[in-house]
């Protein structure tokens, strides 16, 4: 909302040397938020003149296009030239060069005299053109950023105006005015008006406030007017799409006759192009008084006036020329033709008025709120009316709008008013709210005294009154019309502190009972997450929105199972419109991004939710606001959500450390992939099982899938597709792992039972073992461990060869196993009968022979 | 490294013939004979030269020493005396000549095996946590310090939870305020939460009173990307539940919060201001004497006390208890404390902006 200064201070008292600035400061202190300056003059700066054409005498040029050259005087007949400076001429006559037409000698013009400056910091200077010197420039309205009309200059009479030459034309055109700009919230449709804002402008600065609506009188009675009906057979959530309808005829105006620019200039500064005559007025009273207007003209209208609900596949032609579909929600005005307007939204094209409209009739109603907001959603059409009926309207300013455009219809457009006016409607009931001082004060802190307490109250326009019983006075407020928003106690609570000043609350700590500090899972992340980056790899953090193709690839481990994802409906973009399944897609868009920057060598890692839907999705309905639901419809909701685990996904491209002397960096590969996994393993106590693995993302022959030790799948790691990675022009050989995090959080032992440490000596033996080449290590290693018994205390693979020597089609393994007794030194055959033992389980069950 | 610029002494000839084991000089000698030599031998290698001659096995003192047998049985003990201390005197000699020879070689290793230290290479690469959870955890950590938990919840969430429960009208303007992303079908009423409030929700209904949490997390809302605005960001919000909350308990934890973040100088205000679920409202700035620009006030987030239909949405009864809430963006506050001048800086994962933070923030 924007607020000419000129304006507000018809109603509330704003220092004569105040800036939108100062008052902004002042309307953010109860609750309005900056949100910028208007101000003319911080584009504009004079000297800017009216001058009077005194002659033109056209110039056709070489290039086909014909200039005037103009004198144009700018003092008045007889006075002298008072300006001085380059390029004004003594005589008080400019010659300058213009090229429209659309002006004769004798017009009042616009003269931006040398020296001025035009917005886009256009400076006006006497310069060489066309075989003159054109000293000035006879404006347009665009040049003077009033406008956007640039068919040709400003003829003052058009404004209705004939100034004396040399006044001032800024002054005339209402340039010196400015505006501020305020964010107003949406529970506050009031200061959607001059009204509204002037009152929280006069809270703010403790001044006085000069209501609008005392300035008019409501002259007329009611009926009989034109006649209207609210027929609303279909109320939205019970309540009546209309409860007033007033309406004024007002004839024999000049819909022609210009609008007066003390009334353009605040329209323009507050946002609003001027229109015609009976467009602006209407327009400016719902600016200065926060009802919605509308004009229509009364010899199209015919028949009675009926609101009611849109008939199945009815339609209408909306003002802006377009023929809308209707539902049978939105809420219409029709007459015996049929729909003249959509209730709040916007008019009809049929009943719009014109230059050439005689006779008028004005509407002010009230609408409700949840139907207008329905409409303007379901045709795609915010209005300023839309704006404030959806917030909500004062229902007892209706006939005080109504009468100030008639007022001004009257006073403007030369017509006449009738004698009497159509009032429809049911007044609601008015709000009264019971507050008592012991709750205010308890909310905010602060012990509010009962004149803190009444003074607010009355300010915002209610009316008071107390009970006092015992330590504590009761107040029964009654609501003004126009606080749609003020309906409990609490609501109240905020207004009191608000006036008395959020400032004033002081500043106690409240003490929360002893907590648990971070829960287990908590901490498990956080080590997790920082182990990561401890051992040099770094976090991003990329957006979850993915392509339907990355959720095939990377969310699914089987090519021909399309995973199910969830699809956004709105989506920022409609490439990305899925949310990820895996978070490997996001990592890879960043390392390409980084390889783009200059950085071939990474380590990315990145922990994030994962939506994985099921069949189930969501509930059909929503329980409603301000009740506990009951707990099957609780659990419905719960359960309707998608599972949404934490993954943590690396992905590793080029050379594991940096290039530097004396020092050979690696290339990451596969097994680095495997190393980060266990490293997580570690970090939380869970040993993460690694077998040979196939993921359609991933490189057949060096992937493994990750499990916990029941066999339930953590996830992949290894080397990515090489195919894949020719697709998305990634480095060869690059790696990468994803992994729920959330599965093995939960594996995690709550308590980690004590192994007892044996102080007797070691015993070692190697066994090389030559099995078939497609047996898995880590399954030899499982069966001498079996085999060993429980002397075993350790084994691990230190070699694995193939070639001279080894059977083709086989390899040959080593183990070292380490023996250990817990109770005595193990003689050299004990230690020798467990090695023999072991190999003779791999023996049976790979064939494997020693070496 | 040669350091020895005497005269390399040559061992003596050790086949002279064997002495009388029972003279006493020619022992004498021997035994002096051999002392200068180890005095003389300069490395460890002339030192097992000079052992070999004058005590090893073809020396004079051993042929001597063995030469005692033949003597008369009344001389061997007089001559062995002599011998053995002898004897004793030259491996006592040779004992202390290793031990200075030997430290003498370790210092010079020590000296040659000197590197540059300014030449050693960077071998590991170091890591990076993101800016944005470190500061997550941060201000995790301040409260949970103030007896606080942390709470969380999914991402994906119920209308119900992000609206709904927390007193926002069906229809009403507050709603389209939010710029929800919907997912499909519009019927499963699911969408992507536009604020971590919903987590406030669930630890209403979840928790027993009173409630103390601290709700971090993603938060998503259909703004295109720019400089300051991203359709994925963070928030953290505080909640707590109790009986006799007032808004100055507001005030003193955000006041305290506040000097926990910026430093005991920090000054906090609140503004009046609507959010659907909070009864009053209002908006916190927070002083920023380090501005670019010139010392001032920044929004930094909303709060206010906690509206009954929230209360009673949770089953909590608003005649007993009361409550406030607040919430910040992690993005705005990461821009202002450590000016970051571009918000696409945090979402488009160059390594350099996280690098460059390394564990901390």
């Amino acid at each position: 909302m924007r607020i000419p200064l000129s304006w507000l201070r018809e109603y509330a008292q704003v220092p004569a040397g105040a800036r939108a600035e100062d008052v902004m400061a002042d309307l953010v202190r109860v609750g309005l938020e900056e949100e910028g300056v208007h101000r003319p003059t911080d584009q504009l700066q004079g000297p800017i003149v009216v001058g009077q054409v005194l002659s033109m005498v056209p110039e056709p040029q070489s290039n086909g296009k014909t200039i005037n050259w103009c004198q144009v005087r700018v003092i008045p007949e007889g006075a002298a030239q008072t300006l001085s400076g380059d390029g004004i001429d003594p005589s008080g006559v400019q010659g300058i060069v213009c090229g429209a037409h659309n002006f004769a000698v004798g017009d009042k013009v616009v003269v931006t005299l040398p020296g001025s400056v035009l917005p886009g910091d256009f400076r006006i200077s006497p310069r060489k053109t066309y075989g003159h010197v054109s000293a000035g420039m006879v404006a347009s309205v665009r040049e003077l950023g009033i406008g956007e009309d640039h068919d040709g200059i400003l003829v003052l009479s058009t404004l209705g105006l004939d100034p004396e030459p040399g006044s001032d034309a800024m002054e005339l055109l209402g340039l010196y005015d400015q505006a501020a700009e305020i964010n107003v919230t949406p529970d506050r449709s009031y200061c959607f008006s001059i009204r509204g804002v002037a009152r929280e402008y006069a809270h703010a600065t403790g001044t006085r406030f000069k209501d609008p609506a005392d300035g008019v009188h409501v002259a007329t009675a009611a009926g009989p007017g034109y006649p209207v009906r609210i027929e609303d057979a279909a109320p939205i959530y019970g309540k009546l799409g209309c409860d007033r309808f007033v309406a004024r005829t007002v004839r024999g105006i000049d819909a022609g006759a210009p609008t007066p620019v003390w009334m353009s200039s605040r329209l323009r500064l507050a946002g609003m192009r001027s229109i015609s005559l009976p467009v602006d007025i209407s327009n400016y009273v719902m600016l200065e008084l926060g009802e919605p207007l509308h004009c229509y003209d009364l010899d199209k209208l015919s028949g009675d006036i009926v609101v009611r609900r849109a008939n199945p596949g009815e339609t209408l032609k909306t003002l802006d020329a377009k023929v809308r579909t209707l539902d049978p929600e939105d809420l219409l005005i029709t007459d015996s033709s049929g729909g003249i307007g959509i209730a709040g939204v916007m008019g009809g094209a049929s009943t719009e008025t014109s230059s050439r409209t005689v006779n008028i009739l004005v509407e002010a109603a009230r609408f409700d709120e949840i139907s207008v907001a329905r409409s303007r959603r379901r045709h795609k059409l915010p209005s300023e009316a839309s704006k404030r009926f959806e917030r909500g309207v004062d229902w007892q300013i209706a006939d005080v709008a109504a009468q100030r455009a008639v007022d001004l219809l009257v006073s403007l457009a030369g017509g006449t008013a009738d004698e009497t006016g159509t009032d429809v409607g049911t007044a609601p009931e008015p709000v009264l709210i019971q507050l008592t001082d012991t709750y205010a004060s308890g909310r905010i802190g602060i012990d509010f005294t009962d004149a803190e307490i009444t003074t607010s109250l009355l300010d915002l326009g209610a009316t008071v009154d107390k009970t006092a019983s015992g330590n504590e006075t009761t107040y029964t407020v009654t609501v003004p019309s126009w606080r749609t928003d003020l309906r409990i106690p609490d609501d109240l609570t905020e207004e009191i502190a608000r006036l008395v000043g959020y400032d004033k609350i002081p500043a106690t700590l409240p003490v929360a009972p002893p907590g648990r500090g971070l829960s287990r899972v908590q901490q498990q992340r956080r080590r997790l997450l920082q182990a990561l980056a401890d051992a040099g790899l770094t976090e991003v953090i990329a957006y979850p929105f993915v392509s339907k193709l990355s959720n095939d690839t990377f969310g699914t481990a089987d090519a021909a199972v399309s995973a199910p994802a969830v699809k956004l409906a709105n989506p920022i973009s409609e490439e990305h419109s899925f949310l990820r399944t895996s978070i490997l897609p996001g990592l890879i868009e960043i390392a390409k991004r980084n390889h783009s920057r200059g950085f071939r060598d990474l380590a990315l890692y990145e922990a994030g939710l994962v939506f994985l839907p099921e069949e189930k999705m969501g509930t059909a309905t929503v329980p409603p606001l301000g009740l506990r639901p009951p707990e099957e419809v609780l659990d419905a909701l719960y359960d309707g959500l998608p599972e949404q685990p934490l993954h943590v996904a690396a992905v590793l491209t080029g050379k594991d450390s940096p290039l530097a002397a004396g020092h050979s960096a690696r290339s990451w590969d596969w097994a680095d992939a495997l190393d980060i996994v266990r490293l997580m393993g570690d970090i939380v106590g869970v040993e993460v099982a690694v077998s040979q693995g196939s993921h359609q993302a991933f490189h057949p022959g060096r992937t493994a899938r990750l499990a916990l030790r029941t066999g339930e799948l953590l996830g992949y790691a290894g080397e990515l597709h090489p195919k894949l990675l020719t697709e998305l022009n990634m480095p060869a050989r690059s790696v990468a792992l994803e992994v729920n995090a959330d599965l093995l959080f939960e594996a995690a032992a709550d308590v980690i039972v004590a192994k007892p440490i044996s102080t007797f000596p070691i015993a070692t033996q190697d066994v090389a073992l030559v099995v078939p080449a497609d047996v898995p290590a880590d399954d030899v290693l499982a069966a001498l461990r079996e085999g060993a018994g429980e002397l075993l205390e350790d084994v691990a693979l230190f070699d694995v060869y193939s070639g001279a020597g080894i059977e083709e089609g086989k390899k040959s393994l080593a183990f070292g196993l380490r023996f250990r007794a817990a109770d005595r030194t193990l003689t050299a055959e004990e230690a020798s009968e467990a090695r023999t033992a072991a190999v003779a389980v791999a023996a049976g069950r790979f064939g494997a022979v020693q070496r | 490294m040669s350091e020895n610029t005497s005269v390399a002494q040559q061992p003596e000839a050790t086949t002279s013939a064997a002495p009388d084991p029972t003279d006493e000089a020619a022992i004498s000698a021997a035994v002096d004979r051999a002392v200068a030599a180890i005095a003389g031998a300069t490395s460890l290698d002339e030192l097992k030269a000079a052992r070999l001659a004058h005590s090893g096995e073809k020396s004079p003192l051993s042929l001597a020493n063995r030469g005692i047998g033949a003597l008369p049985k009344e001389q061997k003990a007089a001559a062995g005396k002599v011998l053995g201390l002898s004897r004793g005197r030259v491996n006592q000699a040779l004992a202390a000549r290793t031990e200075e020879l030997e430290a003498q070689d370790a210092a010079r290793i020590l000296v040659e095996e000197t590197v540059d230290v300014t030449a050693a290479p960077r071998r590991r690469h170091a890591g990076a946590r993101h800016p944005l959870s470190t500061l997550q955890e941060r201000v995790s950590d301040i409260f949970v310090g103030m007896g606080w938990e942390i709470a969380e919840g999914p991402e994906l969430e119920s209308e119900w939870f992000n609206f709904d429960a927390l007193n926002f009208p069906p229809d009403h303007p507050a709603r389209e305020m939010q710029d929800t992303f919907f997912v499909q079908p519009p019927e499963a009423h699911l969408l992507l939460r536009t604020h971590t409030s919903p987590v406030q929700v669930r630890s209403m209904l979840e928790r027993e009173l009173p409630i103390y949490v601290l709700c971090p997390g993603k938060v998503f809302r259909t703004d295109e990307l720019d400089a300051t605005h991203t359709p994925v960001f963070h928030q953290f919000e505080g909640l707590a539940i109790d009986r006799k909350l007032s808004m100055a308990d507001l005030r003193g934890t955000l006041e305290h919060f506040a000097r926990q973040m910026f430093g005991d100088e920090a000054q906090i205000r609140l503004r009046p201001n609507y959010f659907p679920f909070t009864e009053p409202s209002a908006e916190l700035d927070i002083w920023h004497p380090g501005a670019k620009g010139g010392p001032g006030w920044i929004e930094w987030g909303g709060c206010g006390m906690v509206h009954p239909n929230v209360l009673r949405a949770a089953g909590i009864d608003p005649e007993i208890y009361s409550g406030f809430a607040f919430g910040m963006g992690i993005e705005r506050t990461l821009m202002f404390r450590n000016e970051v001048g571009d918000m696409r800086d945090m979402i488009e994962g160059d390594v350099r902006f996280s690098e460059h933070f390394g564990m901390e923030i």
